[in-house]
């Protein structure tokens, strides 16, 4: 195992010596979004009875940046890798595809829960939040980011430049996360697109990480973890998969 | 004994290129090899496949007995590869790559190893320095060390001296000469054939994916006769009872190959009753490159 920790250890320090970027900035993006959302809506829109809006929104923008950053942690590692070679370091010592996937969405998983932590204590400053469930909480934060994990290795590894990997942050990630419900409930909603956002996993992520603080959501939370969960096992079989065959990586 | 590298019937092709067409090979424990061969012989895929950073499409293939494939684990660390590009982590120092690549092969606790590999490859005052300031000959001497930091039982170094200064040349070579004595098999790939015959006991040349040559390097070197003569002629015209010892020619500049220096008074005097003038006249040994280009030339 010694492999697996090394390539792990590996990855955290990658994002811990660029932190300004890998960290900080995500923390302070996300906080903006809090301060201008929260300052605008702050008194029109109330989503759950008895809880403020920005209350509301913290969560929301935590899961945001978790899922965004431990995307952004595997996919940018490994297209990094891919572009200048340096992905031969890992690909000529004897480590399996399983060490490879495992050390990959640890990393991805540590650096969103960094960067989610952040977001979270320094929202603590804008209002107050309860946390009625915190296995809960824990248990949608760390599929999350598991789940984006495997999913910024999946995209990377089919990526064959920046421009592809950019593609599939900007038109696929981002829109995801922005419309899962994260600055409203998808009860506001017209029943059309009540029925699309059910197709989109993110949209369990926050909801089911939004119950764990209030104890209220918009599907049931066993319903949700089963949803992302389902997500996760099939999309870590398909990584594994490609990871096994070498896809893209040993000619 | 168990070969160091054993090949067999390996093909490989990408789209409609035949870039392996059934390779055959044995390199046995303690040799220093050579694989030779122009750009797309075929070296650097039979490499890859040999890495494990590509796939074979049928064949086999195996380090110290360990089948590339289905004994991965072991046959990677059994072997230590310098890659022909000049890659780089940027994020990290000297000594951070080389205790990650430790840490892949699964040794912990290896400082002593790195310390003895830094200072062997003159890089122990740039142990803390991040690898992408270093220059280009010192970057090459990180992907060294980092491709020894396992103690790899056979090492294999595609291109490495490419771009590197002289002395950097030496010192490699002086390196890798000591490990090859304590043991390790040494297979090399270098455009500089002048390499290739100093240092290895074997070698064999490729072309379009085929091994054409596998020979001692005395053997290779012998084939060509022992000594050649270069001669400018004037006129340029060399008489056709001589043709059989030609081996090339450059306008007025011929270079013939005979077996004794006392066959070079016969060739003086036929070409003195054919009224020929010699302007120029030199006798070398024959060397790796004469064999090569009669070889890839052919």
């Amino acid at each position: 195992m010694t492999g697996l920790f090394t390539l792990f250890y590996k990855e955290i320090l990658r994002f811990w010596k660029v932190s300004l970027q890998t960290i900080l900035s995500p923390l302070v993006t996300t906080l903006l979004y809090l301060l201008i959302f929260s300052h605008v809506l702050e008194a029109h829109v109330h989503v759950y009875p008895g809880i403020a809006y920005t209350a509301f929104l913290v969560p929301g923008l935590v899961m945001m940046a978790m899922l965004q950053n431990a995307f952004a942690n595997s996919s940018s590692s490994l297209i990094q890798s891919k572009m200048n070679g340096s992905i031969v370091f890992v690909l000529l010592p004897p480590l399996a595809y399983w060490e490879f996937f495992t050390a990959y969405v640890a990393a991805s998983v540590v650096r969103g829960v960094v960067v989610g932590l952040g977001v979270g204590l320094a929202g603590l400053w804008f209002s107050a939040i309860p946390l009625a469930h915190p296995l809960w909480m824990m248990a949608f934060a760390l599929l999350g980011c598991a789940t984006l994990g495997a999913a910024g290795i999946v995209s990377s590894l089919w990526a064959e430049g920046y421009d592809q990997m950019a593609a599939v942050q900007n038109f696929i990630i981002v829109p995801l996360t922005f419309l899962s419900g994260v600055f409203y409930s998808i009860h506001s909603l017209p029943p059309f697109w009540q029925a699309v956002s059910r197709f989109n996993p993110f949209f369990y992520l926050i909801d089911g990480f939004r119950y764990g603080f209030f104890g209220v959501s918009d599907v049931s939370p066993g319903l949700g973890l089963s949803i992302v969960a389902a997500c996760f096992l099939a999309l870590s079989l398909a990584t594994l998969l490609l990871l096994k065959s070498g896809y893209k990586l040993r000619k | 004994m168990i070969p160091a590298i054993e090949i067999r019937q390996l093909h490989k092709r990408f789209g409609s290129v035949h870039a392996l067409c059934g390779v055959d090979l044995n390199v046995e424990q303690g040799e220093f090899f050579a694989l030779l061969g122009p750009n797309g012989a075929g070296k650097s895929t039979l490499i890859n496949i040999l890495a494990g950073l590509a796939r074979a499409d049928s064949g086999q293939i195996k380090v110290l007995g360990h089948d590339v494939r289905a004994d991965y684990r072991q046959a990677r660390r059994s072997i230590g590869v310098v890659p022909q590009e000049l890659v780089y982590d940027a994020f990290f120092t000297v000594r951070e790559m080389l205790r990650f690549q430790s840490g892949y092969f699964g040794i912990r606790g290896n400082d002593a190893w790195i310390d003895e590999l830094l200072e062997n490859l003159g890089l122990s005052d740039k142990a803390k320095t991040p690898v992408r300031t270093l220059s280009g000959g010192m970057k090459r001497r990180v992907l060294v060390a980092q491709a020894l930091v396992h103690k790899p039982p056979v090492i294999v170094l595609d291109e490495p001296t490419a771009g590197v200064d002289v002395e950097l040349r030496q010192n490699l070579w002086e390196f890798i000469r000591r490990l090859n004595r304590q043991g390790h098999t040494i297979v090399l790939t270098t455009h500089y054939l002048e390499e290739a015959e100093a240092l290895c006991n074997r070698v064999a040349m490729m072309k379009q994916g085929k091994i054409i040559a596998l020979d001692t390097t005395a053997n290779l070197l012998n084939s060509l006769g022992s000594i050649q003569v270069r001669l400018k002629l004037n006129p340029a015209r060399l008489p056709e009872s001589l043709n059989y010892l030609l081996i090339t020619q450059d306008d007025r500049v011929f270079k013939l190959s005979l077996n004794h220096l006392a066959e070079l008074e016969t060739v003086l005097r036929t070409l003195r009753e054919a009224g020929a003038t010699v302007e120029e006249l030199d006798v070398t040994k024959p060397d790796l490159e004469d064999v090569f280009l009669k070889l890839v030339q052919a």
